[in-house]
């Protein structure tokens, strides 16, 4: 123990020794930052009519209670399929966006780039009123299709940073290669530079995936109905019953979320 | 691939600019088939801009390119059918070997088995039989370069453009590349457009050389009378070394501080420099005769390089003119101590005139 405190850090001169600190507060920030999401997993094991922690007595029950309840199946339902949903429309269109300003010289490029970028620079309340007083006028208020549009306002933004970032880093003069060996621009993009940012288009239609699904403010508004999400379902229980069922919900969310996550730095270790 | 094969170029008032600024200015250029011709400039000189438009990239404001009788000038870069290697290689990094020179063949729809054959001839071309199956990242700098060559050939390309390939290369490696390069031209024959901003490199590979600065073309000759015969100060200037001397015109002869110089022919018009490369000066030690310029000058500096010992010799007008020695007169040259007079012969043959321009 004594040696490893003396021993360099890295490939410097501060030792172990000296670095406590540092370890120190790396802890108590990883502790602050996951310990609300862990301490739910617990409470949806309880046994008791109400949220409480430690639980005294441990069952299933609100897992069962969830899983036979068609009002949150169904809402589960909904939420999986405009996070699907959201995921096809942000990504291509994302990903075409990154695109199209990586390659353009156009004077606004910048511009452009700034104002698909709002969406996660205004508060979200605002886009949910907007949206709301747009929805009503074409009647689009609590239909999928119109929450799968909402979403995709906000799921965007995220490709188009993440995919831009790709490109970056990428060799435009591979697809410039490419076409003069035969390749439309098309299949340039498809065949030489798609394959090589996938790890970050995958990415980016994680987190659309994820914007849509982890989303409530958008569809509070929006949502309604048959087409109800899960997560506005949940902010109403909380509302109307505080009842552990809404802890069991959240432990599978952050286990679907953690898993999804887990999956695309794998993705990222293969890539080489 | 025979020679038959290739396609001549034809261009015609290119022009391209930027904003204010010309990159291409009503370039005029002819390029023979079977031909290996370099575009020579120092960077911005629009010698890559005249590539990316025989490539497709760069849409010119103006003028024609004929591949052959074909106007090509619209036509989209994956349709032209030239062959094309990049500065960096641009492999194709998730592809072995194999894949990134069979990729155009794919595109073509060529059947497999047909496809690997070529590939394979490709490859065994450029000196990498064998190599099919490694990665593009397990390759040194100059297999990498000779992969992006194999790729461009494999199709048999009538026209092949080259931008700058050997510049990543190390100089030995560069040296070689080019001996390299010129073989493989010899041997397939098609038409060749190659990049540089290299003038030895030039020199050393091309059948001619367009030499381009400010999106011009300032002379297209054969690589001896390019720097032998340099039209302008600034080709005199940026292929190998050159002193320039004022001249005075007197009735139809030509002075240089007061000396009248032994000329071939005297050319008519503005005022003249000549021009002087310092290997074709010789230290004079009095047994010299017949028709030579003589410039008696000081020695101010001797400077030993290995192969040659440079003197810098301060004459009569002030001007400080460079005498290159090789081996022969290395000598003559020993025996000459700084501070010493001197006197340099030229050659009438030797003597290179060019006008004055306003600087």
């Amino acid at each position: 123990m004594t040696n490893w405190l003396k021993r360099p850090a890295s490939e410097t001169q501060i030792t172990h020794g000296q670095r406590l600190w540092l370890y120190f507060v790396a802890t108590v920030i990883m502790i602050l930052l996951v310990a609300p999401t862990i301490i739910v997993m617990p409470m949806s094991f309880s046994a008791s009519q109400y949220l409480e922690f430690p639980p005294r007595e441990w069952s299933l029950r609100w897992y069962e209670h969830y899983l036979s309840s068609p009002a949150w199946i169904d809402a589960t339902w909904t939420s999986l399929k405009a996070g699907f949903l959201t995921m096809c429309v942000a990504t291509p269109l994302g990903v075409a966006a990154a695109y199209g300003l990586h390659v353009s010289r156009h004077p606004l490029g910048q511009f452009f780039y700034i104002v698909l970028i709002t969406p996660i620079m205004v508060p979200v309340i605002l886009i949910a009123i907007a949206a709301f007083y747009v929805f009503v006028q074409i009647r689009l208020v609590n239909s999928l299709f119109g929450l799968v549009i909402a979403h995709s306002i906000l799921a965007l933004p995220l490709v188009l940073i993440v995919v831009s970032a790709a490109l970056k880093s990428y060799d435009m003069n591979q697809e410039m290669a490419a076409r003069s060996l035969g390749a439309s621009r098309f299949t340039a993009f498809i065949g030489i530079t798609l394959p090589q940012i996938r790890f970050s288009v995958l990415t980016a239609a994680l987190l659309s995936f994820l914007t849509s699904f982890d989303e409530v403010i958008v569809a509070m508004f929006v949502s309604g109905g048959d087409n109800s999400t899960l997560t506005r379902n949940m902010f109403n229980a909380l509302r109307d019953q505080i009842d552990p069922t809404i802890a069991s919900i959240s432990t599978i969310m952050i286990v679907i979320s953690s898993t999804l996550l887990i999956l695309s730095q794998l993705f990222g270790k293969s890539r080489d | 691939m025979s020679k038959q094969d290739a396609l001549p170029i034809s261009i015609s008032g290119l022009t391209k600019s930027y904003g204010s600024l010309f990159a291409l200015d009503h370039v005029d250029l002819e390029v023979k088939s079977g031909e290996f011709l370099t575009l020579l400039g120092p960077s911005g000189s629009g010698k890559t801009t005249l590539l990316m438009a025989l490539a497709g990239f760069t849409r010119p404001d103006h003028g024609s390119i004929r591949f052959g009788d074909e106007e090509i000038v619209t036509m989209p870069p994956h349709k032209r059918g030239v062959g094309m290697v990049f500065q960096n290689y641009a492999l194709f990094p998730h592809m072995s070997v194999a894949a990134n020179v069979a990729y155009p063949l794919k595109l073509r729809k060529v059947p497999k088995a047909e496809a690997a054959g070529l590939v394979e001839r490709a490859l065994e071309t450029v000196q990498l039989g064998g190599y099919g199956e490694r990665r593009i990242g397990q390759l040194s700098g100059g297999q990498k370069q000779r992969v992006a060559l194999a790729r461009a050939i494999v199709f048999s390309p009538r026209i092949l453009l080259m931008d700058e390939p050997l510049s990543a290369l190390d100089k030995n490696l560069r040296e070689q590349m080019q001996i390299e390069l010129r073989h493989l031209h010899e041997k397939l024959g098609m038409t060749t457009v190659y990049v540089t901003h290299d003038q030895r490199e030039a020199l050393t590979m091309s059948d001619r050389i367009a030499v381009i600065n400010h999106g011009r073309l300032m002379q297209l000759d054969a690589p001896r009378r390019i720097y032998e015969r340099p039209a302008n100060r600034f080709i005199a200037e940026f292929i190998g070394e050159s002193t320039f001397l004022k001249l005075e015109r007197k009735g139809g002869r030509l002075n240089f501080a007061g000396v009248e110089l032994e000329v071939d022919e005297v050319p008519e018009g503005r005022n003249l420099s000549l021009v002087v490369r310092p290997e074709r000066l010789t230290i004079l030690d009095g047994t010299d005769a017949g028709k030579t310029n003589i410039f008696p000058g000081t020695v101010k500096d001797l400077v030993y390089q290995g192969d040659t010992t440079l003197a810098y010799v301060t004459l009569a007008d002030g001007t400080d003119i460079a005498v290159r020695a090789g081996m022969r007169s290395e000598a003559a040259i020993e025996k000459v101590k700084v501070g010493e007079r001197v006197a340099l012969g030229l050659k009438s043959a030797d003597v290179v005139l060019i006008p004055d321009e306003e600087r």
